[in-house]
Protein backbone atom coordinates (compact mmCIF):
# COMPACT_ATOMS: atom_id res chain seq x y z
CA UNK A 1 0.00 0.00 0.00
CA UNK A 2 0.81 3.63 -0.92
CA UNK A 3 0.38 6.60 1.41
CA UNK A 4 0.32 10.22 -0.18
CA UNK A 5 0.61 12.67 2.70
CA UNK A 6 -0.32 16.39 1.65
CA UNK A 7 1.43 18.99 3.32
CA UNK A 8 1.41 22.81 3.94
CA UNK A 9 4.05 25.45 5.04
CA UNK A 10 2.20 28.09 7.40
CA UNK A 11 3.35 30.40 9.58
CA UNK A 12 5.09 29.06 13.24
CA UNK A 13 1.66 28.33 15.29
CA UNK A 14 3.42 30.38 18.04
CA UNK A 15 3.81 33.18 16.28
CA UNK A 16 1.89 36.58 16.49
CA UNK A 17 0.30 36.74 13.39
CA UNK A 18 0.74 40.71 12.17
CA UNK A 19 -1.72 42.54 9.58
CA UNK A 20 0.21 44.25 7.24
CA UNK A 21 -0.19 48.32 7.35
CA UNK A 22 -1.36 48.64 3.99
CA UNK A 23 -4.03 45.79 4.89
CA UNK A 24 -2.81 43.50 2.16
CA UNK A 25 -2.19 40.74 3.86
CA UNK A 26 -0.06 39.43 7.29
CA UNK A 27 3.68 40.07 7.47
CA UNK A 28 5.45 37.18 6.52
CA UNK A 29 9.02 38.23 6.04
CA UNK A 30 11.23 37.20 8.44
CA UNK A 31 8.79 35.74 10.29
CA UNK A 32 9.19 31.37 11.46
CA UNK A 33 7.30 28.97 9.29
CA UNK A 34 6.21 25.60 9.75
CA UNK A 35 4.26 22.35 8.69
CA UNK A 36 0.91 22.63 9.25
CA UNK A 37 0.36 21.51 12.58
CA UNK A 38 -2.48 18.94 11.74
CA UNK A 39 -0.18 17.58 8.80
CA UNK A 40 2.28 16.82 10.79
CA UNK A 41 -0.25 14.47 12.49
CA UNK A 42 -0.66 13.03 9.16
CA UNK A 43 2.58 12.13 8.03
CA UNK A 44 3.28 10.82 11.76
CA UNK A 45 0.43 7.98 10.71
CA UNK A 46 1.69 7.50 7.63
CA UNK A 47 4.75 6.45 8.78
CA UNK A 48 3.33 4.64 11.84
CA UNK A 49 0.94 2.41 9.42
CA UNK A 50 3.93 1.92 7.70
CA UNK A 51 6.73 1.13 10.73
CA UNK A 52 3.49 -2.08 11.23
CA UNK A 53 4.25 -3.39 7.93
CA UNK A 54 0.58 -1.75 6.32
CA UNK A 55 2.31 -0.04 3.42
CA UNK A 56 5.56 0.01 2.19
CA UNK A 57 5.57 3.51 0.81
CA UNK A 58 5.09 7.02 1.74
CA UNK A 59 5.07 9.85 -0.32
CA UNK A 60 4.94 13.78 0.76
CA UNK A 61 3.71 16.34 -1.50
CA UNK A 62 3.18 20.09 -0.70
CA UNK A 63 2.54 22.35 -3.05
CA UNK A 64 3.70 26.43 -2.97
CA UNK A 65 7.23 28.30 -3.44
CA UNK A 66 10.85 26.84 -3.49
CA UNK A 67 10.82 27.39 0.10
CA UNK A 68 8.14 24.65 0.72
CA UNK A 69 11.04 22.59 -0.10
CA UNK A 70 11.49 22.90 3.67
CA UNK A 71 8.01 21.55 4.40
CA UNK A 72 8.78 18.46 2.44
CA UNK A 73 12.13 17.83 3.37
CA UNK A 74 10.82 17.61 7.26
CA UNK A 75 8.31 14.94 6.60
CA UNK A 76 11.33 13.09 4.93
CA UNK A 77 13.17 13.29 7.89
CA UNK A 78 10.39 11.71 10.41
CA UNK A 79 10.26 8.85 7.73
CA UNK A 80 8.36 9.72 4.78
CA UNK A 81 10.02 7.86 1.75
CA UNK A 82 10.66 10.71 -0.85
CA UNK A 83 8.96 14.15 -1.94
CA UNK A 84 7.17 15.77 -4.27
CA UNK A 85 7.28 20.01 -4.46
CA UNK A 86 4.56 21.43 -6.79
CA UNK A 87 5.96 24.84 -7.51
CA UNK A 88 3.67 28.00 -7.60
CA UNK A 89 4.33 31.35 -6.68
CA UNK A 90 1.25 33.58 -4.81
CA UNK A 91 -1.50 32.54 -3.03
CA UNK A 92 -3.47 29.67 -4.01
CA UNK A 93 -7.11 28.65 -3.27
CA UNK A 94 -7.70 24.98 -1.81
CA UNK A 95 -9.56 24.10 -5.06
CA UNK A 96 -6.60 24.40 -6.91
CA UNK A 97 -4.78 22.85 -4.40
CA UNK A 98 -7.41 20.18 -4.79
CA UNK A 99 -7.55 20.04 -8.65
CA UNK A 100 -2.90 19.50 -8.49
CA UNK A 101 -3.36 17.23 -5.95
CA UNK A 102 -6.22 15.53 -8.26
CA UNK A 103 -3.51 15.06 -11.21
CA UNK A 104 -0.79 14.04 -8.13
CA UNK A 105 -2.90 11.20 -7.54
CA UNK A 106 -3.30 10.21 -10.73
CA UNK A 107 0.39 9.91 -11.65
CA UNK A 108 1.04 8.29 -8.40
CA UNK A 109 -1.77 6.48 -7.83
CA UNK A 110 -1.80 6.12 -3.75
CA UNK A 111 -3.72 3.89 -2.15
CA UNK A 112 -4.26 6.52 0.72
CA UNK A 113 -4.15 10.30 1.28
CA UNK A 114 -3.53 11.69 4.12
CA UNK A 115 -3.65 15.63 5.39
CA UNK A 116 -4.29 17.92 7.97
CA UNK A 117 -8.16 18.39 8.47
CA UNK A 118 -7.57 22.49 8.48
CA UNK A 119 -4.80 25.07 7.58
CA UNK A 120 -3.79 27.22 10.49
CA UNK A 121 -3.34 30.28 8.22
CA UNK A 122 -6.68 30.67 5.78
CA UNK A 123 -8.63 28.28 8.16
CA UNK A 124 -10.46 27.05 5.13
CA UNK A 125 -11.06 23.41 6.08
CA UNK A 126 -11.89 22.44 2.59
CA UNK A 127 -9.07 20.77 0.45
CA UNK A 128 -9.49 17.00 2.07
CA UNK A 129 -12.88 17.13 0.62
CA UNK A 130 -12.14 18.97 -2.35
CA UNK A 131 -9.91 16.51 -3.43
CA UNK A 132 -12.65 13.71 -2.60
CA UNK A 133 -15.21 15.24 -4.03
CA UNK A 134 -12.52 15.43 -7.65
CA UNK A 135 -11.87 11.49 -6.95
CA UNK A 136 -15.37 10.52 -6.40
CA UNK A 137 -13.39 8.75 -3.02
CA UNK A 138 -14.54 8.18 0.23
CA UNK A 139 -13.51 10.85 2.82
CA UNK A 140 -13.08 10.55 6.26
CA UNK A 141 -12.73 14.42 7.77
CA UNK A 142 -11.35 14.91 11.56
CA UNK A 143 -9.87 11.84 11.71
CA UNK A 144 -9.02 10.89 15.59
CA UNK A 145 -8.28 6.92 15.05
CA UNK A 146 -7.77 4.93 11.86
CA UNK A 147 -7.65 0.88 11.81
CA UNK A 148 -6.68 -0.13 8.74
CA UNK A 149 -8.95 -3.68 8.13
CA UNK A 150 -8.02 -5.54 4.53
CA UNK A 151 -9.32 -2.85 1.92
CA UNK A 152 -11.39 -0.77 4.29
CA UNK A 153 -10.37 2.03 6.68
CA UNK A 154 -12.28 2.63 9.92
CA UNK A 155 -11.75 5.96 11.09
CA UNK A 156 -13.11 7.24 14.51
CA UNK A 157 -14.25 11.04 13.54
CA UNK A 158 -14.31 14.18 16.19
CA UNK A 159 -17.84 15.41 15.48
CA UNK A 160 -19.48 18.63 17.22
CA UNK A 161 -21.46 15.87 19.25
CA UNK A 162 -18.83 14.00 20.39
CA UNK A 163 -17.19 11.29 18.10
CA UNK A 164 -18.50 9.09 15.05
CA UNK A 165 -17.09 5.64 13.23
CA UNK A 166 -17.07 5.29 9.42
CA UNK A 167 -15.74 2.47 7.51
CA UNK A 168 -14.56 3.96 3.94
CA UNK A 169 -13.73 1.57 1.05
CA UNK A 170 -9.87 2.32 0.27
CA UNK A 171 -8.41 4.11 -2.00
CA UNK A 172 -9.74 7.04 0.69
CA UNK A 173 -8.54 10.49 1.92
CA UNK A 174 -8.47 11.00 5.47
CA UNK A 175 -7.59 14.14 7.30
CA UNK A 176 -6.05 14.41 10.54
CA UNK A 177 -7.09 15.90 13.87
CA UNK A 178 -4.73 17.14 16.46
CA UNK A 179 -5.36 14.55 18.50
CA UNK A 180 -4.61 11.38 16.01
CA UNK A 181 -1.13 10.98 17.18
CA UNK A 182 1.90 12.67 18.73
CA UNK A 183 4.25 13.50 15.66
CA UNK A 184 7.65 12.54 16.60
CA UNK A 185 10.85 14.72 16.67
CA UNK A 186 13.10 14.15 13.67
CA UNK A 187 16.28 12.83 15.10
CA UNK A 188 19.83 14.81 13.32
CA UNK A 189 20.80 11.25 11.94
CA UNK A 190 17.20 11.57 10.28
CA UNK A 191 17.80 15.00 8.95
CA UNK A 192 20.89 13.71 7.68
CA UNK A 193 19.56 10.96 5.58
CA UNK A 194 16.50 13.04 4.41
CA UNK A 195 18.75 15.27 2.73
CA UNK A 196 19.98 12.13 0.39
CA UNK A 197 16.24 11.31 -0.35
CA UNK A 198 14.60 12.75 -3.76
CA UNK A 199 12.56 15.19 -3.90
CA UNK A 200 10.64 15.82 -7.11
CA UNK A 201 9.86 19.08 -8.44
CA UNK A 202 6.63 19.91 -10.47
CA UNK A 203 6.01 23.32 -11.93
CA UNK A 204 1.63 23.93 -11.35
CA UNK A 205 1.80 25.14 -14.81
CA UNK A 206 3.12 22.06 -16.07
CA UNK A 207 0.07 19.97 -15.10
CA UNK A 208 -2.60 22.22 -16.87
CA UNK A 209 -4.45 23.67 -13.88
CA UNK A 210 -5.20 26.93 -13.63
CA UNK A 211 -4.46 28.16 -10.52
CA UNK A 212 -5.92 31.46 -10.84
CA UNK A 213 -7.62 33.46 -7.62
CA UNK A 214 -11.40 32.89 -8.06
CA UNK A 215 -11.90 35.00 -4.89
CA UNK A 216 -10.16 38.43 -4.43
CA UNK A 217 -9.10 39.77 -1.04
CA UNK A 218 -9.95 42.97 -1.15
CA UNK A 219 -8.47 44.03 2.40
CA UNK A 220 -6.86 42.73 5.65
CA UNK A 221 -7.66 43.81 9.00
CA UNK A 222 -6.71 43.48 12.33
CA UNK A 223 -9.48 42.62 14.44
CA UNK A 224 -11.52 44.97 16.99
CA UNK A 225 -9.03 45.27 20.27
CA UNK A 226 -10.66 44.36 23.62
CA UNK A 227 -10.59 46.96 26.19
CA UNK A 228 -7.72 46.04 28.34
CA UNK A 229 -10.11 45.00 31.62
CA UNK A 230 -8.81 44.67 35.27
CA UNK A 231 -7.23 42.58 37.73
CA UNK A 232 -9.51 42.08 40.98
CA UNK A 233 -7.99 40.95 44.66
CA UNK A 234 -10.23 38.14 45.53
CA UNK A 235 -13.36 35.96 44.71
CA UNK A 236 -15.69 37.78 46.65
CA UNK A 237 -14.62 41.21 44.42
CA UNK A 238 -14.97 38.88 41.31
CA UNK A 239 -18.34 38.05 42.38
CA UNK A 240 -19.30 41.01 43.28
CA UNK A 241 -18.41 43.32 40.17
CA UNK A 242 -19.99 40.18 37.50
CA UNK A 243 -23.31 40.65 39.40
CA UNK A 244 -23.06 44.22 40.36
CA UNK A 245 -21.27 45.91 37.72
CA UNK A 246 -21.40 43.27 34.60
CA UNK A 247 -24.34 42.16 35.95
CA UNK A 248 -23.73 38.68 34.11
CA UNK A 249 -24.69 36.72 37.42
CA UNK B 1 -30.95 33.98 -7.84
CA UNK B 2 -32.34 32.32 -4.87
CA UNK B 3 -29.96 31.12 -1.82
CA UNK B 4 -30.26 27.07 -1.23
CA UNK B 5 -29.76 26.88 2.78
CA UNK B 6 -28.78 23.08 4.05
CA UNK B 7 -30.30 22.51 7.37
CA UNK B 8 -28.43 20.68 10.11
CA UNK B 9 -30.93 18.25 12.08
CA UNK B 10 -31.22 15.07 13.77
CA UNK B 11 -34.10 13.71 12.03
CA UNK B 12 -36.31 15.06 14.46
CA UNK B 13 -35.76 18.25 14.73
CA UNK B 14 -33.73 20.67 13.36
CA UNK B 15 -30.58 21.40 15.35
CA UNK B 16 -30.12 24.91 16.98
CA UNK B 17 -27.37 26.98 14.42
CA UNK B 18 -29.78 26.07 11.69
CA UNK B 19 -31.63 28.99 12.67
CA UNK B 20 -28.44 31.16 12.50
CA UNK B 21 -27.70 30.33 9.12
CA UNK B 22 -30.95 31.09 8.25
CA UNK B 23 -30.55 34.51 9.36
CA UNK B 24 -27.14 34.69 7.40
CA UNK B 25 -28.74 33.67 4.02
CA UNK B 26 -31.36 36.13 4.33
CA UNK B 27 -29.31 38.51 4.40
CA UNK B 28 -27.33 37.37 0.81
CA UNK B 29 -30.71 37.34 -0.44
CA UNK B 30 -34.58 37.51 0.71
CA UNK B 31 -35.51 34.79 -1.25
CA UNK B 32 -34.35 31.77 0.92
CA UNK B 33 -35.16 27.64 0.31
CA UNK B 34 -33.91 25.62 2.53
CA UNK B 35 -33.48 21.51 1.80
CA UNK B 36 -33.79 18.95 4.38
CA UNK B 37 -32.05 15.55 3.64
CA UNK B 38 -32.53 12.92 6.20
CA UNK B 39 -34.66 9.34 7.11
CA UNK B 40 -38.44 10.07 8.51
CA UNK B 41 -37.44 13.94 9.07
CA UNK B 42 -40.85 15.20 8.29
CA UNK B 43 -40.83 16.95 11.91
CA UNK B 44 -37.45 18.55 11.03
CA UNK B 45 -39.16 19.44 7.60
CA UNK B 46 -42.19 21.05 9.03
CA UNK B 47 -40.55 23.07 11.40
CA UNK B 48 -38.12 24.65 8.91
CA UNK B 49 -41.50 25.42 7.16
CA UNK B 50 -42.98 27.51 10.44
CA UNK B 51 -39.15 29.53 9.93
CA UNK B 52 -40.50 33.15 8.41
CA UNK B 53 -37.54 33.49 6.34
CA UNK B 54 -38.10 30.50 4.65
CA UNK B 55 -39.87 30.89 1.41
CA UNK B 56 -39.96 27.29 0.07
CA UNK B 57 -38.43 24.07 1.79
CA UNK B 58 -37.17 20.75 -0.04
CA UNK B 59 -37.42 17.76 1.52
CA UNK B 60 -35.58 14.78 0.48
CA UNK B 61 -35.33 11.13 2.17
CA UNK B 62 -34.27 7.95 1.96
CA UNK B 63 -32.48 5.16 4.26
CA UNK B 64 -29.10 6.04 3.48
CA UNK B 65 -29.50 9.97 4.55
CA UNK B 66 -30.36 8.48 8.33
CA UNK B 67 -26.43 9.28 9.72
CA UNK B 68 -26.09 12.15 6.91
CA UNK B 69 -22.86 11.17 5.24
CA UNK B 70 -21.66 13.69 2.97
CA UNK B 71 -20.73 11.52 0.16
CA UNK B 72 -24.42 10.79 0.27
CA UNK B 73 -25.77 14.49 0.33
CA UNK B 74 -23.62 15.90 -1.74
CA UNK B 75 -25.21 14.31 -4.89
CA UNK B 76 -28.69 15.89 -4.06
CA UNK B 77 -27.36 19.40 -3.78
CA UNK B 78 -25.67 19.22 -6.49
CA UNK B 79 -28.44 18.09 -8.81
CA UNK B 80 -30.38 21.24 -7.16
CA UNK B 81 -27.54 23.54 -7.82
CA UNK B 82 -28.94 25.33 -11.02
CA UNK B 83 -31.66 27.19 -9.60
CA UNK B 84 -29.40 29.17 -7.06
CA UNK B 85 -26.97 31.27 -6.78
CA UNK B 86 -25.96 30.72 -3.08
CA UNK B 87 -25.61 27.63 -1.33
CA UNK B 88 -25.15 28.27 2.22
CA UNK B 89 -24.85 26.27 5.59
CA UNK B 90 -23.33 26.58 9.17
CA UNK B 91 -19.68 25.89 9.82
CA UNK B 92 -19.66 23.64 11.98
CA UNK B 93 -18.61 19.81 11.90
CA UNK B 94 -21.28 18.74 9.43
CA UNK B 95 -21.24 21.72 6.92
CA UNK B 96 -17.61 22.02 7.14
CA UNK B 97 -17.52 17.96 6.18
CA UNK B 98 -20.17 18.74 3.33
CA UNK B 99 -19.80 21.93 1.80
CA UNK B 100 -16.34 21.36 0.15
CA UNK B 101 -17.45 18.32 -1.55
CA UNK B 102 -20.61 20.09 -3.08
CA UNK B 103 -18.31 23.04 -4.14
CA UNK B 104 -15.44 21.30 -5.85
CA UNK B 105 -18.14 19.39 -7.83
CA UNK B 106 -19.45 22.84 -8.70
CA UNK B 107 -15.92 24.39 -9.35
CA UNK B 108 -16.25 27.03 -6.95
CA UNK B 109 -14.23 28.44 -4.52
CA UNK B 110 -15.57 28.03 -0.93
CA UNK B 111 -15.73 30.77 1.21
CA UNK B 112 -15.44 28.98 4.66
CA UNK B 113 -16.63 30.56 7.98
CA UNK B 114 -18.09 33.88 7.04
CA UNK B 115 -18.87 36.31 10.03
CA UNK B 116 -20.53 39.05 7.85
CA UNK B 117 -22.39 39.37 5.00
CA UNK B 118 -21.35 42.77 3.37
CA UNK B 119 -23.28 41.89 0.22
CA UNK B 120 -24.01 39.04 -2.01
CA UNK B 121 -20.39 38.54 -3.37
CA UNK B 122 -18.16 39.95 -0.26
CA UNK B 123 -17.94 38.57 2.71
CA UNK B 124 -15.50 39.29 6.10
CA UNK B 125 -13.74 36.36 7.46
CA UNK B 126 -11.47 35.86 9.97
CA UNK B 127 -8.02 34.22 9.41
CA UNK B 128 -5.23 32.95 11.35
CA UNK B 129 -7.43 32.05 14.39
CA UNK B 130 -9.19 35.17 14.32
CA UNK B 131 -6.11 37.38 14.73
CA UNK B 132 -6.96 39.24 11.00
CA UNK B 133 -10.11 39.39 9.05
CA UNK B 134 -10.11 39.25 5.78
CA UNK B 135 -12.62 40.65 3.12
CA UNK B 136 -13.15 38.45 0.49
CA UNK B 137 -14.86 38.68 -2.77
CA UNK B 138 -16.20 35.67 -4.75
CA UNK B 139 -15.64 35.82 -8.12
CA UNK B 140 -17.44 32.84 -9.11
CA UNK B 141 -21.14 32.53 -10.63
CA UNK B 142 -22.11 29.87 -7.98
CA UNK B 143 -21.42 30.82 -4.38
CA UNK B 144 -20.61 28.13 -1.90
CA UNK B 145 -20.40 29.51 1.50
CA UNK B 146 -20.25 28.96 5.27
CA UNK B 147 -20.90 30.89 7.98
CA UNK B 148 -20.20 30.87 11.26
CA UNK B 149 -23.20 30.40 13.49
CA UNK B 150 -22.38 32.43 16.71
CA UNK B 151 -22.01 35.41 14.58
CA UNK B 152 -25.35 35.48 13.42
CA UNK B 153 -28.55 35.58 15.54
CA UNK B 154 -30.83 32.77 15.56
CA UNK B 155 -34.21 33.45 13.15
CA UNK B 156 -37.53 33.77 14.28
CA UNK B 157 -38.72 30.42 14.55
CA UNK B 158 -42.23 30.07 14.16
CA UNK B 159 -45.36 31.94 12.09
CA UNK B 160 -43.98 30.98 8.80
CA UNK B 161 -45.74 28.51 6.43
CA UNK B 162 -43.74 27.83 3.80
CA UNK B 163 -44.67 25.21 1.38
CA UNK B 164 -42.79 21.90 1.25
CA UNK B 165 -41.62 19.93 -1.59
CA UNK B 166 -40.71 16.84 -1.95
CA UNK B 167 -37.40 15.70 -4.18
CA UNK B 168 -35.69 12.41 -5.51
CA UNK B 169 -33.37 10.86 -3.63
CA UNK B 170 -29.69 10.98 -5.17
CA UNK B 171 -27.63 7.98 -5.48
CA UNK B 172 -26.48 6.19 -2.57
CA UNK B 173 -22.56 6.25 -2.33
CA UNK B 174 -21.74 2.88 -1.01
CA UNK B 175 -18.06 3.35 0.10
CA UNK B 176 -18.69 5.02 3.13
CA UNK B 177 -20.28 2.96 5.69
CA UNK B 178 -21.74 4.98 8.72
CA UNK B 179 -20.59 2.35 11.76
CA UNK B 180 -21.99 4.75 15.42
CA UNK B 181 -21.84 8.19 16.89
CA UNK B 182 -21.19 8.47 20.53
CA UNK B 183 -22.81 11.40 21.46
CA UNK B 184 -22.02 12.55 24.80
CA UNK B 185 -25.79 13.30 26.62
CA UNK B 186 -26.29 16.01 29.11
CA UNK B 187 -28.87 17.93 30.71
CA UNK B 188 -26.36 21.41 30.57
CA UNK B 189 -26.88 23.74 27.56
CA UNK B 190 -24.94 23.30 24.55
CA UNK B 191 -21.59 24.76 24.46
CA UNK B 192 -22.16 26.89 21.41
CA UNK B 193 -25.39 28.49 22.52
CA UNK B 194 -24.91 28.58 26.27
CA UNK B 195 -25.60 32.12 28.05
CA UNK B 196 -22.61 31.03 30.51
CA UNK B 197 -19.40 29.09 29.66
CA UNK B 198 -16.78 27.86 31.96
CA UNK B 199 -13.64 26.22 30.88
CA UNK B 200 -10.90 24.45 32.50
CA UNK B 201 -7.52 23.98 30.99
CA UNK B 202 -4.17 22.57 31.49
CA UNK B 203 -3.78 23.78 35.19
CA UNK B 204 -7.02 21.77 36.31
CA UNK B 205 -4.34 19.09 36.37
CA UNK B 206 -6.37 15.92 36.19
CA UNK B 207 -10.25 15.18 34.91
CA UNK B 208 -11.53 14.47 38.33
CA UNK B 209 -10.52 18.12 39.60
CA UNK B 210 -13.08 19.31 36.76
CA UNK B 211 -15.76 18.50 39.38
CA UNK B 212 -14.97 21.83 40.87
CA UNK B 213 -15.85 23.53 37.42
CA UNK B 214 -18.92 21.28 37.12
CA UNK B 215 -20.64 22.39 40.60
CA UNK B 216 -20.09 26.03 39.36
CA UNK B 217 -21.68 25.16 35.97
CA UNK B 218 -24.78 23.54 37.76
CA UNK B 219 -25.01 26.68 39.71
CA UNK B 220 -25.13 28.82 37.10
CA UNK B 221 -26.51 26.40 34.36
CA UNK B 222 -23.38 27.14 32.30
CA UNK B 223 -21.83 24.84 29.18
CA UNK B 224 -18.70 23.33 30.46
CA UNK B 225 -15.38 24.03 28.02
CA UNK B 226 -11.89 23.30 27.82
CA UNK B 227 -9.11 24.35 26.26
CA UNK B 228 -6.99 21.69 23.59
CA UNK B 229 -4.44 21.35 26.41
CA UNK B 230 -7.19 19.58 28.97
CA UNK B 231 -8.40 17.38 26.06
CA UNK B 232 -5.07 16.24 25.04
CA UNK B 233 -4.42 15.57 28.22
CA UNK B 234 -7.63 13.08 28.77
CA UNK B 235 -9.48 15.42 31.29
CA UNK B 236 -11.98 15.90 29.39
CA UNK B 237 -13.62 14.83 26.02
CA UNK B 238 -13.23 16.54 22.80
CA UNK B 239 -16.70 17.51 22.07
CA UNK B 240 -16.41 20.19 24.72
CA UNK B 241 -12.88 21.89 23.10
CA UNK B 242 -13.08 25.86 22.70
CA UNK B 243 -10.56 27.28 20.17
CA UNK B 244 -9.22 27.55 16.53
CA UNK B 245 -9.93 23.78 15.83
CA UNK B 246 -12.61 23.53 17.97
CA UNK B 247 -16.25 24.90 18.99
CA UNK B 248 -15.94 29.01 18.72
CA UNK B 249 -18.35 30.50 21.95
CA UNK B 250 -19.68 34.08 21.96
CA UNK B 251 -21.45 33.96 25.87
CA UNK B 252 -23.01 36.77 27.69
CA UNK B 253 -19.85 35.29 30.30
CA UNK B 254 -16.86 32.73 29.91
CA UNK B 255 -14.97 31.84 32.38
CA UNK B 256 -11.24 30.72 32.13
CA UNK B 257 -9.79 28.43 34.72
CA UNK B 258 -6.28 27.20 34.59
CA UNK B 259 -6.25 28.23 31.17
CA UNK B 260 -2.81 29.80 29.62
CA UNK B 261 -4.89 31.77 26.93
CA UNK B 262 -2.94 30.34 23.80
CA UNK B 263 -3.43 31.78 20.49
CA UNK B 264 -5.94 28.90 19.25
CA UNK B 265 -7.86 28.92 22.52
CA UNK B 266 -8.77 33.05 22.51
CA UNK B 267 -9.81 32.30 18.93
CA UNK B 268 -12.99 30.42 20.51
CA UNK B 269 -13.84 32.92 23.26
CA UNK B 270 -12.80 36.20 22.40
CA UNK B 271 -15.86 37.60 21.25
CA UNK B 272 -17.31 36.56 24.57
CA UNK B 273 -19.55 39.88 26.25
CA UNK B 274 -17.29 39.30 29.92
CA UNK B 275 -14.44 37.50 30.18
CA UNK B 276 -13.05 36.46 33.74
CA UNK B 277 -10.11 34.63 33.87
CA UNK B 278 -8.78 32.66 37.57
CA UNK B 279 -4.66 31.64 36.65
CA UNK B 280 -1.74 31.61 39.42
CA UNK B 281 0.28 32.84 36.66
CA UNK B 282 0.05 36.92 36.34
CA UNK B 283 1.41 37.11 33.19
CA UNK B 284 -0.50 34.28 31.16
CA UNK B 285 -1.62 35.47 28.12
CA UNK B 286 -5.41 35.15 28.93
CA UNK B 287 -5.51 38.41 31.23
CA UNK B 288 -4.86 40.57 28.57
CA UNK B 289 -8.80 39.57 26.82
CA UNK B 290 -10.29 39.35 30.58
CA UNK B 291 -12.51 42.06 31.30
CA UNK B 292 -11.78 40.45 35.23
CA UNK B 293 -8.64 38.75 36.14
CA UNK B 294 -8.13 36.74 39.10
CA UNK B 295 -4.54 36.13 40.31
CA UNK B 296 -5.12 33.25 42.56
CA UNK B 297 -4.72 28.99 42.93
CA UNK B 298 -7.81 27.49 41.07
CA UNK B 299 -7.84 25.15 43.56
CA UNK B 300 -8.67 27.48 46.67
CA UNK B 301 -10.47 30.18 44.01
CA UNK B 302 -13.22 27.71 42.83
CA UNK B 303 -14.86 26.60 46.41
CA UNK B 304 -14.46 29.92 47.18
CA UNK B 305 -16.25 31.18 44.13
CA UNK B 306 -18.94 28.67 44.37
CA UNK B 307 -19.30 29.50 48.08
CA UNK B 308 -20.06 32.90 46.88
CA UNK B 309 -22.54 32.19 44.52
CA UNK B 310 -24.32 29.99 46.46
CA UNK B 311 -24.80 33.46 48.86
CA UNK B 312 -26.20 35.58 46.45
CA UNK B 313 -29.91 34.45 46.33
CA UNK B 314 -30.80 35.68 42.70
CA UNK B 315 -29.27 33.22 40.35
CA UNK B 316 -30.42 33.45 37.13
CA UNK B 317 -31.54 30.10 35.37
Amino acid sequence: MKILVAVKRVIDYNVQVRVKEDNTGVVTDNVKMSTNPPDDNAIEEAVKIKEAGKANEVVAVSIGEDKAQETVRKALAVGADRGILVKVDGTIEPLAVSKILQKIVEKEKPDLVFMGKQAIDDDCNQTGQMLSALLNWPQATFASKIEIKDKKLEVTREIDEGLETIEINIPAIVTCDLRLNEPRYASLPNIMKAKKKPIEQINASDLGVDTSPRIEQIKVEEPPKRKAGIKVSSVSELVQKLKNEAKVI
Amino acid sequence: MSVLLIAEHNNKELRPFTLNAVTAASQIDSDVHAIVIGQNCDSAAKALSELPLVKKVIHVEAAYYENFVAENFAPVIIKLANNYSHIVCSANTFGKNLMPRIAAALDTSQISDIIKVISSDTFLRPIYAGNAFATVKSKDVKKCITIRPTSFDPCESSGGSALIEKAEPGQEFGHTKFIKREEIKSDRPELGTARVVISGGRGMQSGDNFKLITSIADKLNAAIGASRAAVDAGYISNDHQVGQTGKVVVPDLYIAVGISGAIQHLAGMKESKIIVAINKDGEAPIFSVADYGLEADLFEALPQFLEELNKLNTIQK
